[in-house]
C-alpha cells in the first residue's frame, strides 16, 4: 500500500496548509536550526518595515530578503508535513477497518449468555466470543477454537489465515476479518493500545520520538548554530573597528545561510518517512531506536525454512536398484504418490511427469491409497495384485524384510550425506530404488547473502536439522555459519556469544521459545501470527510473517541513517560557497581588493546577498524528494559507500551552491530584482 | 629550490625519529622495560613511594581530570609566588624585583598551560631561580601534563573496555623521565656544542668599541631551550627567543631545535596506532597532520621568497636573521605555529600578510598540526570525532570511531570542546578590537592591526605563546584576559576530551567489518582534513578576510598599512 504524492494531490495542498500552521512557537521550538532561523526572519522583518516606513535606500531588497527567510522556514515546515501527509493518508484508511463494533463479552469460557458491549469498551484480560463475518474487535489471543481469518486490512494479503489456540498461530490482530468457525478470544490490548493503534500512531508521526542518532546529530547542528552566532555577531565590531559598518539585515542573512538549515529543515522528515518506508513493508516498529540499530546490525539470525529454502522438501532425482531399469522405478513412485496430497508427494509426481512425459496422459486405475502414519512411516497404493509403498529407508526395508543392495544403500548414504532425505521405493518384496528429497534453497538467496557479506554482515542458518544436513544445506546457501538441532537455549547462547564479540544481531522469531531469544537481540523481529510473548518481546512486528522481512528491515535503518548522513554534510559543505558569495558583498567597499574573493562573479552586494537567502531556501525543496524517497543505497562494502556518498554529497555539496548561487545572481540581475 | 630539497630532508628525519621514539614511548606508557629502565625504574619507584601513589591503579576519567587539575592549579600557585617573589630569592645575581601581581598572574598561567606567552622580557625580569625552578620546571611539567592526557584519551579510544584512563601520575612522572628528561639532556648538549650558553654567572658587561657600556645577558640557557622545544613550551630564555644569537647560534642548532619542536607531536601520532593496535590509524592522523603542515609551510615559504613580487622586492628579509635567511625562518614559523610552540626565529610580524595567515590558521584550527606535545593529538581527535560523526552515517551505520558508537554524549562533549575556539578567538577578539583599553595593545593601524589581535587571541586560546612583535601583551587588561583565554584554551578542551575517553572506553567495541566506516587511507585523510578546513578554518574565514587577506589584497594593490 504505497502511497506516493504524486498519486495524491491534496497532499499538497494539505501539506502547504500544515506549514503555515508550524509557524506557532510551539512547534517551531523542536528543531533548534529552523526556530533560530524563524526568530531571524522575524528581526529581519521588522527592520524591513521600519525601512519601507522611513523610505530607507534598499528597502525593496531588505524586504525580499525578508521574504525568502520566511520561505527558507516555511520549506522546511512543508517537508515535515508532506512526510507527515503520506502517513496521515495510511492511517486513515487504517482507522477505517477500526470500526466500533458491538461483541459478545463472556463471564467465562463457557458462558452460555454472552452480553453485549461496544467493542471500543473491552479491556485486556476479557473473553468474548467471535463468529463467522464479525471483525475482530482488538488484539486478542485465541483460546478456544479453530478458524479462518481475512489479515488483508493489515497485511494486504488476500488468502485467509488459519488462528487455533495453544501453538504458535494464536495470536489475531484487531481489524481482521474472521470468515469461517468461531474464536474464543482472550483481549490481549487495553483501548487505544492495539497494533492498529499503534501502527496508526506510527504512521501519523503523532507519537514519533527522536532516535538516538537524530539527537545527537540535533545537538551537533545545534552547536553549530552557535557557532555561526558567534561569527556573525562578533562580525560587527571587527568590521567597525576596520571601518566598515555592516546593516543588521546582512548579518541575519548571512547567519542563516550559514547555519544547517538544510539539513534541518530536512531531519524530520526523513525520520518519518524512514518510518513510513518500514511501515509500507508492513513492519512496525515498537520504537525507532530498533530501526537504527536494524542498520547496525553485524549479525542476522534467520530461519532455515521459509527463509532460506522453501517450506517442503522436494524430490530432486530417482535412484533405480540393482537390475532395476529407471522407466519402472518412476512409474512405481508416481503410482505411490498419485494419492499423497503432501507437498513432498506432489513434488515426486511433478518430478515423474518431468522424467516421464507419458506419464501426463495417463489415467491409472488409483486403486487403493494407503495413507501415511507414524507408526508404519510409509504411504503406498495397494493395486490389484501387488502393493506399492514409499517411505523411510528403515521402514521400507522392514516393509519388504530386506535390505538395498550396497550399490543403493552408498546411494542413500550420499543422499543423507548432502543434507537430503531418501526414500525407497518397493513393490511388494522387492526394492526398486530411492527417491531424493531435497530442502531447496530459494532463487536468488545466494545473491542475497554474498550481498549483505558485502556489507558486513554474516549471516547464520538456524535449523532443527542435524548437522550433517544442515551443513549441507549451508553451503548450499552461501550462508557464513549455521546452528543445527537448535534449541530455544541454543539461539539465546549464540547471541550472547555474538554480542560478547561486539556485533550486533538481529533475527526473526514466532514462537513462545523465541521470546528470551528475541528480547537478547539487538533487533528482533515477531512474526505478526506468532505468540503474544514473542510479540510482546521483539522491537518489530512483521505484519506479512516473512521471515525474509529481516533482511529489508536492515536495509530501511541503512538508508535511513545514510540519509541522514549524506544531507547533513552536504548542507556543512554548502558554506564553503556561501562565504564566498556574502563576504566580499559586504567588503568589497573597504577593501576592494576583497573583490578576488568574488570568485563567482556576482552582479553586485546586494545581488550576492540576496541569490544566497534564495539558494539558501530553494535547495530545501528542491531536496525534499531526496529526503522522503531516501538516498539510494546499493548493498556494497563501506568503503565503496563512503567513496561514492562523499563524492557526490560531500564534493556536490561544493560545488552545487556555487553553480547555483551564480544562477540565481544572473536571474535576480536580469529580472531587477535588485 | 635548495630550501624545498632542505624541507623535503627535514621531514624525512622527523618522520624517522617520531617513528622511532613512538616505539620507546608506547613501551614507556605500557610500564614495559627500556633500556633506560634499570637507570629511572629505581627512581621512579622511590619516588611513588616518597609520595604515596600507587602508579598501578587506573584512575575513571572524573579521578584522572580531578588529578590533572589539582596537579596543575598546585603548579600555578607555586610559580605566581616564585615569581612574585624572586627579588628576595636566591640565585638572583642581577638584583632583578618581584612581577607586578597581573603579568605573574598571566606567566604563571601562561606556563602552567604550556602555551609560554610571553608578556614580559626574560633577561629583565626573571631571576635565574625564578628560570630554573620555576620555568623550566612548568616547562617539564606542563608538557608532561599534555602527554599523559593524550596518553589517558588514546587509552579511552583504544584501550580494553573498562579499563580506565590509566594514572595520571605515573604518565606525568613517566614522561618526564623516560621521555622529556633525556631528549633534553641530548638536544642541551647539541646546543652547548654549538655555542648556547649555560652558566649561573651573571651578566657580562662589556666595553663596546665605540667606549659605550654594554650589557650582555647570559645564564643556565641550553637546559631550557631544549625542554622549551621538545615541550613545545616555546618560552626563550631570552626576550627574543630563538632568533637571539645565544639562544640559536647556528644553522645545526637551528635544524635541531626545529626537529624537537615537532619530534614529540609526531610521535604521537604513531603511539596512537600502535596503542589501537592498527598503524593504519596513526599514519591516517599522522598523514592527515602531514599534509597541513606541507601545505602551510610551502605557502609561508612561497610568501616570504616569491609573495613580495607584488611589492617589487626580492625575498623578505625584515625581522629575519641573516644567519637563517627567509627559507629556515618559514620553516621554523610553520613548525611552531602548528606545534603549539610559540618560540620564534624570525619576527612574525614582519612577515608577509598571506604568510602571517598561514600561522594564524595554524593556531585557530586548535592547534591540531601535530599541536603541543599530546594536546595535538588530543586535538585532533575532537575533529575526528566529528568527521565520523558526519560522515560516518553516509556508510548506513551508527558512527563508530575504533569500533566505539559515538552518541549524543560525545558529540555533545565535543561540542563543547569545539566552541572553546570560535568562543575565545572571536569574543575576545571583538571585544579587544572595540574595548579602549584593549586597542591601547594595537601598533599597526588597519588590517594589519586586527591581525596582531587575532593572532594575539589565537594564540593563548591555541596555546601556542608566540605573538605579532607590535602588539603590546603588557597591559593590564591584555594579561587578565589572554591570561584566561589561556586557562580556557587549555582546560576547557582537556576536561570534556578526557569524558569522551572515558565514555568511550566504557563501550563494547564493535567487531569490524567490511561494513565498518574505514578510518584509515586517503578518502578518510581526505575527509578529515576537509572537516578541519571547513568546521575549524571556516569559521574563522570572515575575521581572516578583514585582517590578513585585506592585507594582502591591498598590498597586491599597492597600498601597505
Amino acid at each position: 500500500m504505497s502511497i506516493s504524492p504524486s498519486a495524491h494531490p491534496g497532499l499538497y495542498a494539505a501539506a502547504l496548509k500544515a506549514a503555515f500552521a508550524k509557524l506557532h512557537p510551539r512547534a517551531l521550538i523542536g528543531n533548534a536550526v529552523i526556530f533560530v532561523t524563524a526568530v531571524t526572519a522575524g528581526l529581519t522583518t521588522v527592520l524591513a518595515l521600519r525601512d519601507l516606513a522611513i523610505g530607507a535606500p534598499g528597502w525593496g531588497v531588505t524586504l525580499q530578503l525578508a521574504f525568502w527567510l520566511w520561505v527558507c522556514v516555511l520549506f522546511a515546515n512543508f517537508a515535515e508535513a508532506l512526510a507527515e501527509g503520506r502517513g496521515k493518508a495510511r492511517a486513515d484508511s487504517l482507522r477505517a477497518t477500526k470500526a466500533e463494533t458491538m461483541v459478545r463479552l463472556l463471564a467465562r469460557e463457557d458462558d452460555p449468555a454472552p452480553k453485549p458491549v461496544p467493542s471500543s469498551a473491552l479491556r485486556a484480560g476479557q473473553l468474548v466470543r467471535v463468529e463467522a463475518g464479525d471483525l475482530i474487535p482488538t488484539d486478542a489471543e485465541v483460546i478456544r477454537g479453530v478458524a479462518s481469518v481475512d489479515e488483508s486490512a493489515i497485511t494486504g494479503e488476500s488468502a485467509p489465515v488459519i488462528r487455533d489456540s495453544g501453538g504458535d498461530r494464536c495470536s489475531v490482530t484487531g481489524g481482521t476479518r474472521i470468515v469461517s468457525d468461531s474464536l474464543i478470544l482472550r483481549i490481549t490490548a487495553e483501548p487505544g493500545k492495539s497494533f492498529l493503534d499503534r501502527m496508526i500512531a506510527l504512521v501519523e508521526g503523532a507519537e514519533r520520538q527522536k532516535t538516538p542518532n537524530e539527537i545527537a546529530l540535533n545537538i551537533l547542528l545545534a552547536g553549530l548554530t552557535l557557532i555561526f552566532l558567534f561569527v556573525v555577531v562578533t562580525l560587527a565590531p571587527f568590521a567597525r573597528y576596520s571601518g566598515i559598518a555592516i546593516p543588521v539585515v546582512t548579518l541575519a542573512a548571512l547567519f542563516v545561510t550559514l547555519i544547517p538549515t538544510t539539513i534541518g529543515g530536512l531531519l524530520s522528515a526523513i525520520g518519518i518517512a524512514g518510518m513510513d518506508r518500514l511501515v509500507r513493508a508492513n513492519v512496525i516498529a515498537k520504537s525507532g531506536r530498533a530501526v537504527e540499530a536494524a542498520g547496525d546490525v553485524d549479525t542476522l539470525l534467520l530461519d532455515k525454512t521459509g527463509t532460506i529454502t522453501f517450506g517442503n522438501r522436494m524430490a530432486d532425482a530417482f535412484y533405480p536398484a540393482r537390475g532395476v531399469s529407471e522407466t519402472q522405478l518412476v512409474r512405481a513412485a508416481w503410482l505411490a504418490s498419485l494419492s499423497d496430497a503432501t507437498p513432498e508427494g506432489k513434488s515426486i509426481v511433478d518430478l515423474a511427469r518431468r522424467l516421464l512425459p507419458a506419464l501426463t496422459g495417463e489415467t491409472p486405475d488409483m486403486g487403493e491409497s494407503v495413507a501415511f502414519s507414524a507408526q508404519t512411516r510409509l504411504s503406498g497404493v495397494d493395486l490389484p495384485g501387488r502393493q506399492l509403498r514409499k517411505g523411510a529407508v528403515d521402514a521400507v526395508e522392514r516393509f519388504v524384510g530386506r535390505s538395498a543392495d550396497p550399490a543403493l544403500r552408498a546411494k542413500i548414504d550420499e543422499i543423507a550425506r548432502s543434507g537430503g532425505t531418501p526414500l525407497l521405493v518397493a513393490q511388494d518384496d522387492v526394492i526398486l530404488g530411492a527417491i531424493h528429497l531435497k530442502d531447496v534453497i530459494k532463487p536468488g538467496v545466494r545473491e542475497r547473502f554474498a550481498e549483505l557479506r558485502a556489507m558486513g554482515i554474516r549471516t547464520v542458518m538456524i535449523t532443527g536439522d542435524n548437522p550433517l544436513t544442515a551443513a549441507a544445506i549451508a553451503a548450499e546457501a552461501g550462508v557464513d555459519d549455521f546452528l543445527a538441532e537448535a534449541t530455544p537455549e541454543m539461539k539465546l547462547d549464540y547471541i550472547r556469544r555474538e554480542q560478547a564479540g561486539g556485533r550486533l544481531v538481529a533475527m526473526c522469531g514466532d514462537g513462545s521459545n523465541d521470546a528470551p531469544a528475541l528480547a537478547q537481540a539487538d533487533v528482533g523481529v515477531a512474526m505478526n501470527s506468532g505468540t503474544p510473548a514473542a510479540k510482546e518481546a521483539a522491537n518489530l512486528i512483521d505484519l506479512d510473517s516473512d521471515p525474509t522481512k529481516l533482511i529489508e528491515v536492515v536495509l530501511v535503518g541503512k538508508q535511513l541513517l545514510i540519509s541522514r548522513g549524506a544531507l547533513t554534510t552536504f548542507s556543512i559543505a554548502n558554506d564553503v560557497a556561501k562565504y564566498f558569495a556574502i563576504l566580499p558583498a559586504i567588503f568589497v567597499a573597504a577593501f576592494p581588493g576583497l573583490g578576488v574573493l568574488n570568485v563567482m562573479g556576482l552582479a553586485s552586494p546586494q545581488s550576492a546577498l540576496l541569490s544566497a537567502v534564495i539558494f539558501n531556501a530553494l535547495i530545501i525543496v528542491a531536496l525534499i524528494p531526496l529526503a522522503l524517497r531516501g538516498v539510494k543505497y546499493q548493498p556494497s562494502s563501506a568503503a565503496a559507500l563512503l567513496r561514492r556518498n562523499l563524492s557526490i554529497y560531500g564534493l556536490g555539496g561544493l560545488i552545487v551552491p556555487f553553480i547555483g548561487i551564480k544562477a540565481i545572481d544572473i536571474a535576480v540581475t536580469a529580472l531587477g530584482l535588485v | 629550490m635548495h630550501d624545498l630539497l632542505g624541507y623535503l630532508l627535514f621531514c624525512a628525519v622527523l618522520t624517522a625519529g617520531g617513528w622511532a621514539l613512538a616505539g620507546l614511548m608506547t613501551r614507556v606508557y605500557a610500564a614495559e622495560r627500556t633500556p633506560l629502565s634499570p637507570v629511572f625504574d629505581p627512581l621512579e619507584r622511590g619516588f611513588y613511594r616518597l609520595a604515596g601513589i600507587r602508579a598501578d591503579v587506573s584512575q575513571g576519567w572524573k579521578a584522572y581530570a580531578l588529578a590533572v587539575l589539582v596537579f596543575n592549579l598546585t603548579g600555578f600557585v607555586a610559580l605566581y609566588a616564585i615569581l612574585r617573589l624572586q627579588g628576595a630569592l636566591p640565585l638572583n645575581p642581577d638584583g632583578i624585583a618581584g612581577m607586578p601581581a597581573d603579568l605573574a598572574f598571566n606567566t604563571a598561567i601562561s606556563f602552567v598551560t604550556n602555551t609560554n606567552w610571553q608578556a614580559y622580557s626574560g633577561e629583565a625580569q626573571l631571576s635565574y631561580l625564578a628560570q630554573m625552578a620555576g620555568l623550566t620546571v612548568q616547562n617539564f611539567v606542563s608538557a608532561a601534563t599534555g602527554m599523559a592526557v593524550g596518553i589517558a584519551v588514546i587509552r579511552g579510544f583504544t584501550g580494553e573496555r573498562g579499563a580506565g584512563l590509566g594514572n595520571f601520575w605515573a604518565d606525568m612522572t613517566r614522561s618526564v623521565l623516560y621521555v622529556l628528561m633525556p631528549l633534553s639532556v641530548v638536544v642541551a648538549l647539541v646546543l652547548a656544542v654549538q655555542g648556547v650558553p649555560q652558566t649561573l654567572l651573571g651578566a657580562v658587561h662589556a666595553t663596546t668599541v665605540e667606549g659605550a657600556d654594554q650589557v650582555i645577558a647570559r645564564g643556565p640557557a641550553a637546559a631550557q631551550i631544549a625542554i622549551k622545544q621538545l615541550g613545545t613550551n616555546g618560552g626563550g630564555f631570552f626576550g627574543v627567543n630563538s632568533a637571539h644569537p645565544f639562544e640559536n647560534p647556528t644553522v645545526l642548532s637551528n635544524m635541531v631545535q626545529c626537529l624537537s619542536i615537532l619530534l614529540i607531536p609526531v610521535a604521537f601520532c604513531f603511539v596512537f596506532g600502535r596503542m589501537a593496535q592498527d598503524r593504519r590509524q596513526g599514519w591516517a592522523i599522522f598523514a592527515a597532520m602531514g599534509v597541513m603542515f606541507v601545505l602551510g609551510l610551502v605557502v609561508i615559504w612561497w610568501g616570504e621568497t616569491g609573495g613580495t613580487a607584488v611589492l617589487g622586492l626580492g625575498t623578505n628579509m625584515e625581522g629575519k636573521e641573516q644567519r637563517f635567511g627567509a627559507g629556515l625562518s618559514a620553516l621554523w614559523a610553520a613548525a611552531t605555529t602548528a606545534a603549539s610552540n610559540g618560540s620564534v626565529n624570525a619576527m612574525h610580524d614582519s612577515f608577509m600578510p598571506l604568510s602571517g595567515l598561514v600561522e594564524m590558521v595554524n593556531m585557530m584550527i586548535g592547534e591540531v598540526v601535530f599541536g603541543g606535545v599530546g594536546a595535538g593529538l588530543y586535538g585532533m581527535l575532537l575533529y575526528v570525532v566529528l568527521a565520523v560523526f558526519l560522515a560516518g552515517l553516509m556508510v548506513g551505520r551508527t558512527p563508530e570511531y575504533l569500533g566505539r558508537k559515538i552518541e549524543a554524549r560525545e558529540v555533545t562533549l565535543a561540542m563543547l570542546a569545539f566552541l572553546s575556539m570560535p568562543f575565545g578567538i572571536l569574543a575576545g577578539g571583538a571585544i579587544s578590537a572595540s574595548v579602549p583599553a584593549a586597542l591601547a595593545s594595537v601598533q599597526e593601524a588597519g588590517p594589519h592591526g586586527l591581525s596582531e589581535i587575532l593572532y594575539a587571541y589565537s594564540s593563548a586560546i591555541g596555546n601556542n605563546g608566540s605573538a605579532f612583535g607590535g602588539f603590546g601583551a603588557a597591559t593590564q587588561w591584555q594579561t587578565t584576559t589572554l591570561g584566561l583565554l589561556m586557562l580556557l584554551g587549555r582546560y576547557a578542551i582537556i576536561v570534556p576530551m578526557l569524558s569522551i575517553a572515558g565514555s568511550l572506553g566504557a563501550k563494547q567495541r564493535a567487531a569490524v567489518t567490511s561494513g565498518t566506516f574505514p578510518t584509515h587511507g586517503p578518502l578518510f585523510v581526505t575527509l578529515l582534513i576537509l572537516t578541519v578546513a571547513i568546521l575549524g578554518a571556516l569559521t574563522f574565514f570572515p575575521v581572516l578576510a578583514l585582517g590578513p587577506i585585506a592585507e594582502q589584497t591591498a598590498l597586491a594593490a599597492g597600498h601597505s598599512f
